[in-house]
């Protein structure tokens, strides 16, 4: 019976994708590449300035991530992220202003609820699982990378 | 003693039920749309003057219940009972409306089958004699429903092509008893007969494909609905569903013709709220969804149309997708509902 349920679902499921239309994915990889690709030259060019003034080159990559965060939060702020990211997908979402955007947003919009129930609750109701799951990986994999070095 | 139930699932109106009133408002992508010009009132900014997306909604649904009632020529206090539903947990924007109204309330969960599902229950309670006038209504907020179910408005995203946009919109009707009905209305429309949906789960479990989800409900009670009251699909003037959109639409339409339904008939019959509402270059991709939907498109249009003479008779199915904001994290499916209101000019 469960099974049959199943079985049910997934040719039904088979028989709706036929009317999906499907996303452009040539079309947005190249506009992700192409944003991020900008943003990273950007970036670059930051970080050199600042390593041409005397900076170092570890100081000057904060003083960039620094940037990108501000960048990005300024832009969620004003309303324009979230075009830009539709336009842009992965190309502002993957770099560190997807992050951004991702606490601020729920920041802006759970204002109503208060400070600390409101924004500060759901600050990292998008940015928490993946920090949760970023670290706890990372995690895993430093354990790998240490057991492999004894042997 | 059981005179008014027709067949398996349906009823009929022995008293005449008659629509007297209507209302209804949108948001100001809506108002851009197609059916712009018929709302009553268009929203400028989507805050409608208040402090949160919730608040606005709640105004929104109350300025509609209060013109649907004035077009009847009713203050709140003639008004018996009101109905009304939303997306909302716990019905937010509907309690709190009747919270301002004073209206005996009993508040609905449909999802986005809402509209048709006060509609029915509405025309139940008067054609039962258990009131007189009867305010039935539905509303939905693009903005509090992205947050509930989905994400922050300002997150950055892509949606795919067959995710649905929440309609900003609320809309009302009053129902009468057929003796207390307005006379000097040209053409009147009547509630005629109606049938309650049953829940379809046809295992759907993507959130973005609601169409999908609901279309098997829809066709289950439109297929009841002609069997029971033994009608063919051409008796209405035209057939609507809620919210499909694009898709939902489409595999409703390859169902019927499947179910053996004539293919002109159902291309000539039948269409979808939730691809009325926004032109596709609205960038709503699979087209319209939510209460506020087929509650705006059919109070705004639909009822026109017909108080026009160019609907005569018209069959509402509001669907609603039965998910709950954490229901797809447990693994579940999305299960369907569609409810069916007949409705006829005299």
């Amino acid at each position: 019976m469960e099974g049959e349920k199943k079985e049910i679902a997934k040719a039904y499921e088979k028989y709706a994708r036929q009317f999906t239309p499907k996303p452009d994915y040539l079309g947005n990889s190249i506009k992700a590449f192409l944003v991020g690709g900008v943003i990273c030259t950007v970036s670059l060019w930051f970080q050199n300035r600042l390593t041409a003034g005397g900076m170092t080159e570890k100081d000057a990559g904060i003083f960039v991530t620094i940037a990108l965060v501000a960048a990005a939060q300024l832009l969620t702020g004003l309303g324009v992220f979230d075009v830009i990211a539709k336009f842009a997908g992965a190309g502002v979402i993957v770099p560190i202003t997807g992050f951004a955007n991702s606490m601020v947003a729920p920041a802006l919009e759970y204002k109503k609820e208060g400070p600390v129930l409101g924004v500060g609750a759901k600050m990292f109701s998008v940015a928490g699982p993946v920090l949760v799951c970023g670290i706890s990986s990372a995690v895993a994999v430093g354990i790998i990378y240490w057991l492999a070095g004894r042997f | 003693m059981i005179r008014k139930k027709i067949g398996r699932q349906s009823v009929v109106f022995t008293e005449s039920p008659c629509i007297t009133g209507r209302g209804n408002v949108a948001g100001e992508k809506e108002g851009k749309g197609p059916l712009g010009e018929c709302f009553d009132i268009v929203l400028k900014d989507d805050m409608y003057g208040e402090k949160s997306w919730e608040k606005a909604e709640s105004k929104m649904l109350k300025e509609a219940m209060l013109k649907a009632a004035a077009r009847a020529g009713k203050t709140p206090e003639d008004i018996d009972v009101m109905l009304s539903g939303d997306l909302l947990n716990q019905l937010m924007s509907s309690s709190f409306t009747a919270r301002d109204t004073h209206i005996p309330f009993l508040g609905l969960y449909g999802a986005c089958s809402t509209m048709t599902e006060s509609l029915l229950i509405a025309s139940v309670l008067v054609d039962g004699g258990y009131a007189r006038h009867v305010l039935a209504g539905a509303s939905s907020h693009f903005c509090t429903a992205e947050r509930q179910f989905r994400m922050p408005v300002e997150h950055g995203n892509q949606r795919p092509p067959s995710a649905q946009w929440t309609a900003t919109a609320a809309g009302a009707v009053v129902v009468s008893a057929g003796e207390a009905a307005n006379l000097s209305l040209k053409s009147r429309v009547y509630a005629e007969s109606a049938t309650i949906g049953r829940v379809i789960d046809a295992g759907i479990k993507d959130a973005n494909q609601m169409g999908a989800a609901m279309a098997p409900a829809a066709v289950d009670t439109l297929l009841n609905h002609l069997e029971d009251t033994g009608r063919s699909l051409d008796y209405y003037d035209m057939v609507v569903t809620g919210d499909l959109g694009y898709i939902g639409k489409d595999i409703m339409m390859d169902l019927l013709a499947d179910a053996g339904l004539n293919k002109k008939m159902i291309f000539t019959h039948y269409d979808d709220c939730g691809t009325m509402l926004f032109s596709k270059s609205q960038d709503v991709h699979g087209g319209a969804s939510g209460c506020g939907c087929s509650a705006a498109v059919f109070t705004g249009h639909l009822l026109k149309q017909m108080e026009q003479g160019k609907i005569k008779k018209l069959l509402l199915m509001s669907t609603g997708a039965l998910l709950s904001t954490i229901s797809p994290f447990q693994g579940e499916s999305i299960p369907g509902i569609a409810h069916a209101v007949s409705l006829e000019v005299r």
